[in-house]
């Protein structure tokens, strides 16, 4: 039995931690804000630990109860609710789990930071806010949280407030979210609208009634402008309701979780202090999305044109951004498109109705990423905050421990067999496969029938499977050539740290406008304890958590794949139609993770990665440095890197042409206001009055003579009328 | 023999003497008094004459007080032109513009 108590202060003591931290940072200094939140934070997750032990292990009942009613307004009240199942009890561990690391590791990165209570109190706010948002029970908290990451998100980024590289990130981070946030409004408001109410157990009950698989006119085809109307299409457009509201959700989902195009703003938000990075732009803000799919399963369900739209998008996402990573020399922005292409992974998974396998990536995904931005950080540190992966090289000698972890990390992600990143990324692959040939079949089947050409919805969801599971299947090669890559630059090779002080670069691996580091003359060095401690603490469930966990989360079968059990995220993720279910049908595939890893050394996953691997040995380790440069100022590589380096010129588009657009539309409207409104309106009736008053007031000579002039004339004038009219 | 039109006339003259005078003149605020009594001897001249002509000796009372008040005017009017002399160390017409809008 789960105590609502337990959930409270699972909830609210990283709240108390950030608010003593933040508002009594002075009073209690910069020992006692780190002890503060570290214990908040410590005692949820220990918390969440045990509440995760009573759900799987006691089989406690699922909690789901209003905690508080927030305001009543007509026949609608809002409640503060938790709903606390396998699913969210899940996230609530991989959460404080993590923030829990990133606190202490903070305790290192930040020690000569001077707004050192600031950071802490933001971190833990956050850890509320994200708890609010995974535990809620409804669409309205859940979007508190989703705001409240948000914020602190922002407030995060742009932490170095004084760089005007940081602010522009948090800017943009800010707007392109409001882009996100304004689909996930809509879609919260058409779950309002249509079904009537925000909980989500209520919601998800009525997710199949008929009456959502309707249409209903999102525009009537007609401008109406000045009391004239132009019919501009000739019909009405008319959207089926369930696919609107899941693709204004899922529009929500990609603000967050950075899907393209709204993905622009998660590199930049590199600028913020690394811990943050690996907490909120890694391991758990940005998957937000992800878990808020995952849990409207029952809607995404019911709407075969969402799950083509999200498959698309993620598909795009998981491939190309994994592409930009490869030309990037930033160390933390490498991990960043790692992370935007791994959420790709995830949006498939989902887009293929394959919620669990993308949750699992989700959760294996936080540790290993976690560890992989951390372990920049650590690489950070030992560098004197230099993060260009060309002034470094060789520092394995010199970090052993931040090496072998971001070794573990790298392996991981790449999807080594045995490794966690493995087990979910395998899945997600075939799960896509599975979709693919299962959507192949459905068209085949129409086409056979005859009765109409395999066009339109069904059509259009084969190609887009077999795009998906392409771009996934090309995307591990992708991915293990990047990942290699920075592990060769920044821990392998020549070490180039020197070259810096020396001012000599002519060798370098490809790079004509090198600024001079005036950190890289010193030498580098192991982090402190607090650094490397979660770096072994998250490396750990790098390696062995999709080994143990596969069976339970995805397949129902205990860690050993050999006996069934109850499926994790039973009541969490559940289908009506369980011929739909993309993992379940892989379970006949599955006899442990043991047969799992040896069954993956034979397909093609396993072998795109190791070729990913052979190429990035092969330029950067055999080769290097000439020939990466040489590829690149060949005529076709310097093209394609021209394309990369301009990330397809996404910024180029979201900066220049939207909000470049936004500010001449604001400009226009500005000289509007100002011109015309104020200039002709106001001003220019003011102006009126002063002319009329202006000719007026020289009749105001302050002469006697002329007033007794005006006087008489006007007397004899008025004798006049009188006698002419007189009668 | 005189008429009532002579007066009349007489009267008429007066006034418009007066009006001109106060219009013409730009020197002298002295001379607009002076215009000023004119023009209340050119209303008299009337309320003589109409009285006369008509056999009725209430106009000829009205001059009466016409002419108290008038002395009351001028005793008025030229202490506040001494005044006016005080502070603006002028007199002259052209100069007296405090009114100019």
């Amino acid at each position: 039995m789960i105590s609502m108590n337990t959930l409270l202060v699972i909830a609210l003591a990283p709240l108390v931690g950030s608010i003593v931290a933040g508002f009594f940072g002075k009073q209690v200094g910069r020992a006692g804000a780190h002890w503060v939140t570290i214990l908040g934070v410590a005692v949820s997750c220990a918390l969440s630990m045990q509440v995760l032990w009573q759900l799987v292990v006691q089989q406690a009942d699922p909690f789901n109860q209003n905690v508080y009613t927030f305001f009543q307004v007509g026949g609608y009240s809002a409640h503060v609710g938790f709903m606390v199942d396998n699913l969210t009890a899940m996230m609530m561990v991989v959460v404080t789990f993590v923030s829990l690391l990133v606190h202490v590791y903070t305790i290192g990165y930040m020690a000569e930071d001077p707004a050192y209570q600031r950071f802490f109190s933001y971190i833990s706010l956050f850890t509320f806010s994200m708890l609010m948002l995974v535990m809620s029970n409804n669409f309205l908290q859940l979007f508190f949280g989703w705001e409240a990451v948000g914020l602190v998100s922002y407030l995060l980024i742009g932490f170095w407030y004084k760089r005007p590289t940081a602010i522009f990130a948090n800017l943009k981070a800010f707007l392109v979210n409001r882009v996100g946030d304004f689909g996930f409004l809509l879609g919260i408001a058409g779950v309002l609208a249509w079904i009537g109410t925000l909980d989500y157990a209520t919601a998800f009950t009525h997710a199949a009634n008929a009456e959502l698989n309707g249409t209903f006119s999102l525009w009537s085809g007609q401008i109406s402008l000045f009391g004239h109307t132009w019919q501009v299409m000739s019909s009405a457009v008319e959207v089926q309701i369930i696919s609107f509201i899941c693709i204004c959700l899922f529009i929500g989902a990609m603000g967050k979780s950075a899907q393209v195009p709204l993905h622009v703003w998660l590199p930049d938000s590199m600028e913020g202090p690394t811990p943050i990075s690996a907490l909120i732009h890694a391991a758990t803000m940005v998957t937000a999305g992800i878990f808020m799919v995952a849990r409207m399963s029952p809607l995404f369900e019911q709407s075969e044109a969402a799950l083509g739209f999200v498959l698309f998008i993620g598909a795009t996402t998981a491939l190309f951004t994994g592409l930009i990573g490869i030309v990037q020399n930033d160390i933390k922005r490498v991990v960043a498109y790692s992370t935007l292409s791994q959420l790709g992974y995830m949006t498939v998974a989902l887009g293929v109705s394959a919620y669990s396998a993308a949750v699992f990536h989700l959760m294996t995904h936080a540790f290993f990423k976690a560890l992989l931005f951390l372990a920049a950080g650590s690489v950070i540190i030992g560098m004197h905050h230099e993060q260009d992966m060309r002034k470094m090289g060789g520092l394995r000698k010199y970090m052993p421990i931040t090496w072998i972890t971001s070794l573990v990390g790298t392996l991981a992600l790449v999807g080594t067999p045995f490794f966690s990143g493995f087990y979910s990324k395998d899945t997600i692959i075939e799960a896509a496969e599975h979709h693919k040939e299962q959507a192949a079949e459905a068209a085949h089947k129409l086409a056979e029938m005859g009765a109409m050409a395999p066009e339109g919805i069904h059509g259009a969801s084969s190609w887009i499977a077999t795009y998906g599971y392409w771009a996934v299947l090309l995307g591990v090669f992708v991915t293990s050539f990047y990942s290699f890559r920075l592990l060769y630059l920044t821990f392998h090779g020549k070490e180039r740290f020197r070259d810096a002080r020396a001012g000599d670069h002519g060798h370098d691996d490809a790079h004509a406008h090198d600024d001079h580091g005036h950190h890289g003359a010193h030498e580098p060095h192991e982090s402190p304890w607090v650094v490397t401690v979660p770096l072994i603490l998250l490396a750990i469930p790098s390696i062995a958590i999709g080994f143990f966990t596969i069976g339970p989360m995805l397949f129902g079968t205990d860690w050993s794949g050999h006996h069934e059990q109850l499926p994790f995220f039973l009541g969490a993720i559940d289908f009506i139609n369980p011929g739909r279910d993309s993992v379940m049908a892989l379970k006949e595939g599955f006899h442990g993770p043991v047969a799992f890893a040896l069954h993956g050394l034979k397909a093609w996953p396993f072998w795109l990665a190791l070729a990913g691997f052979v190429a990035a040995t092969v330029l950067y380790i055999v080769l290097s440095p000439e020939w990466p440069a040489r590829m690149r100022n060949s005529r076709v590589g310097a093209f394609l890197a021209n394309i990369l380096d301009k990330k397809y010129w996404m910024d180029t588009i979201w900066i220049g042409g939207l909000a470049g657009g936004g500010l001449a539309l604001g400009d226009v409207s500005r000289k509007i206001d100002s011109k015309i409104i104020d200039g002709v309106a106001v001003n220019g009736s003011a102006r009126l009055v002063d002319l009329a008053a202006n000719l007026l007031r020289r009749t105001q000579s302050g002469f006697l003579y002329h007033y007794a002039f005006a006087m008489i004339i006007g007397l004899i004038a008025l004798l006049a009328v009188l006698m002419r009219f007189w009668q | 023999m005189i008429t009532l039109g002579h007066f009349l006339a007489l009267g008429a003259v007066l006034f418009c003497i007066a009006v001109a005078g106060i219009f013409i003149n730009r020197k002298n605020v002295i001379v607009l008094l002076m215009c000023i009594e004119l023009m209340l001897l050119s209303v008299n001249i009337n309320f003589v004459a109409f009285s006369r002509f008509l056999g009725d000796v209430s106009g000829q009372i009205f001059v009466f007080f016409i002419l108290t008040v008038a002395a009351a005017e001028a005793a008025i009017g030229l202490a506040i032109l001494v005044t006016l002399f005080r502070n603006k160390r002028t007199i002259n017409v052209a100069e007296l513009d405090s009114l100019k809008g």
